[in-house]
């Protein structure tokens, strides 16, 4: 009965947002070349939405022509400076990505299936986590710190070389357990303000909270170049902030939780294209 | 040079004799403004682009005077008339003393 | 060592009349960068485009884009930041046009001025109001 009750009062909450200033109903290609998905058919697991909608859609016109052009997009600069960095050999094996990987672009597709289950290390991996994997234990380097710069810059190389393809991460098999404790955390309210993920970003998108226009939480553009902050942001930094919006002790980029998060929340957008690095407000 | 100064041009590689172009130009850079303060509370001191200049085989195109409100990772879209083969050389002139260049050869097609 | 709330206000009281001091010799107003620019001449209004949204998605980063047949100098001021000037283009003899865009920073909702030194010497201006808000939970 509560769920019905829930899932009316989403559906009257999704119906006004449509009216409130919802998703719009621009397309987006980059470079008059990647035609990127933007709006599609929920994913099977996801019921209480019909449509997913890339975070692209919720933002004004000058900020989604920024998107459009490589030379327009800001996050493009740190993409050339990991093409940089793919080649630079680093660590005591004196080697670099190139050594093993050949060019970036060889590396299309892998974004799209990212965090998935790491058959060698026994656990959930992100992106950052099997980079890092590979320079502690093939290169011999330092791993870098979760989302800082160096690690940013490569994860929107990444994504950058993927995009236009499908999202499509597992959710069941080995990464199952994972899976799970990202959908609940997803749908626990935290902090004083005893907020959700679920309440803003699948009960009120469309909707502003103040003057934000809130967007599904889609995290197919990651990272992304916020007008706010000027710079490349992971997705494990941008749930540390909503945490910690909500008055909550906020969880650390790379734990635990934000692994399991960030499955479950990838997941979400099984279906849009890969579009980082992404500009946002 | 500050730290990871980084150009990021888009020209076209050829033109046709006396063509209008468009030019997009980014380079990161923080452009601190001396607004901000550190976390103790003292200002941070500004230091920024101040200037940015787009030449064609040595003939002005546009010479650009930067305010701390010119926005961090600093981008300009302009355009440029090509009357001849040659080439764009782009120029960004720092606070600190440092120059970044950058330049675009453009073939008359 | 332990202030007392009273010493506390006391010292930055005086702290704040200190850095008062020097500013009003170097804070240069919106009417000292018009009358530098112009030499104090009229400004016409119109002959000058100027382009800013309306509400800007976010005052770190707001797109503009100004333009002016046949000006030799553009120059782009903040009204309402805490300095207010933000750039100024010289076109050069192959400037395909006299238009430019660029990205700026704007404190808080204002108007943002533009005045265009047109070929014959004279001046054009053109202003337009940029709604800058704080945002929700935006982290």
């Amino acid at each position: 009965m509560k769920t019905t009750i829930l899932a009316a009062a989403a559906l009257v909450l999704g119906a006004q947002a449509a009216l409130a200033g919802g998703p719009d109903d621009d397309t987006l290609t980059i470079n008059e070349d990647i035609a990127i998905v933007t709006r599609t058919d929920a994913p099977a697991h996801l019921e209480n939405l019909d449509t997913i909608y890339s975070g692209w859609h919720f933002r004004d016109d000058d900020t989604q022509a920024m998107e459009m052009d490589d030379f327009d997009n800001p996050g493009m600069i740190f993409v050339d400076m990991a093409i940089d960095a793919w080649s630079a050999p680093e660590g005591s094996e004196g080697k670099s990505c190139a050594d093993c990987h050949n060019d970036p672009e060889s590396m299309a597709g892998v974004r799209a299936g990212y965090p998935k289950w790491s058959e060698e290390g026994g656990e959930v991996r992100t992106l950052q986590m099997q980079m890092n994997a590979c320079r502690t234990e093939r290169m011999g380097a330092e791993p870098w710190k979760y989302d800082a710069g160096a690690a940013i810059n490569m994860e929107a190389l990444l994504s950058s070389v993927s995009r236009g393809m499908p999202v499509n991460v597992a959710t069941d098999g080995p990464a199952g357990e994972t899976w799970e404790r990202g959908r609940e955390i997803y749908y626990t309210r935290y902090g004083l303000l005893e907020l959700s993920c679920a309440n803003c970003h699948e009960q009120n998108f469309g909707n502003y909270i103040r003057a934000d226009h809130l967007s599904q939480g889609q995290v197919n553009g990651f990272p992304t170049y916020r007008l706010k902050n000027a710079k490349l942001n992971g997705m494990h930094s941008r749930f540390k902030g909503c945490v910690r919006d909500t008055r909550a002790e906020t969880f650390a980029p790379g734990s635990a939780e934000f692994v399991a998060l960030e499955l479950y929340v990838t997941s979400r957008g099984n279906g849009l294209s890969v579009e980082g690095p992404s500009v946002r407000n | 040079m500050a730290d990871g100064v980084k150009p990021r041009v888009k020209a076209p590689r050829t033109a046709s004799a006396g063509e209008v172009v468009t030019i997009k130009t980014l380079i990161s850079h923080p452009m601190e403004s001396g607004q901000r303060k550190d976390g103790s509370g003292n200002p941070i001191p500004r230091s920024i682009i101040n200037r940015f200049t787009c030449a064609f085989n040595g003939q002005m195109v546009v010479d650009v005077t930067l305010e701390p409100a010119i926005s961090t990772n600093p981008y300009f879209e302009f355009e440029a008339k090509i009357p001849e083969a040659g080439t764009l050389q782009f120029t960004w002139y720092d606070d600190d003393g440092s120059v970044y260049e950058d330049s675009k050869p453009i073939e008359i097609s | 060592m332990d202030l007392t709330r009273r010493e506390t206000l006391g010292a930055c009281g005086a702290a704040a009349l200190l850095a008062m001091l020097p500013a009003p010799a170097l804070a240069r107003t919106t009417d000292d960068w018009i009358a530098e620019f112009t030499g104090g001449a009229d400004m016409a209004e119109g002959g000058l485009d100027l382009t800013a949204p309306e509400i800007a998605e976010n005052g770190n980063t707001v797109p503009i884009e100004v333009g002016a047949p046949g000006a030799s100098e553009i120059l782009v001021l903040a009204t309402g930041n805490p300095t207010p000037g933000v750039v100024k283009f010289t076109f050069g003899p192959l400037a395909g046009s006299q238009r430019a865009s660029t990205r700026i920073r704007l404190a808080g909702t204002q108007d943002v001025i533009a005045i265009a030194k047109l070929a014959d010497g004279s001046f054009a201006r053109a202003s337009t109001t940029v709604k800058v808000t704080i945002g929700g939970c935006g982290g």
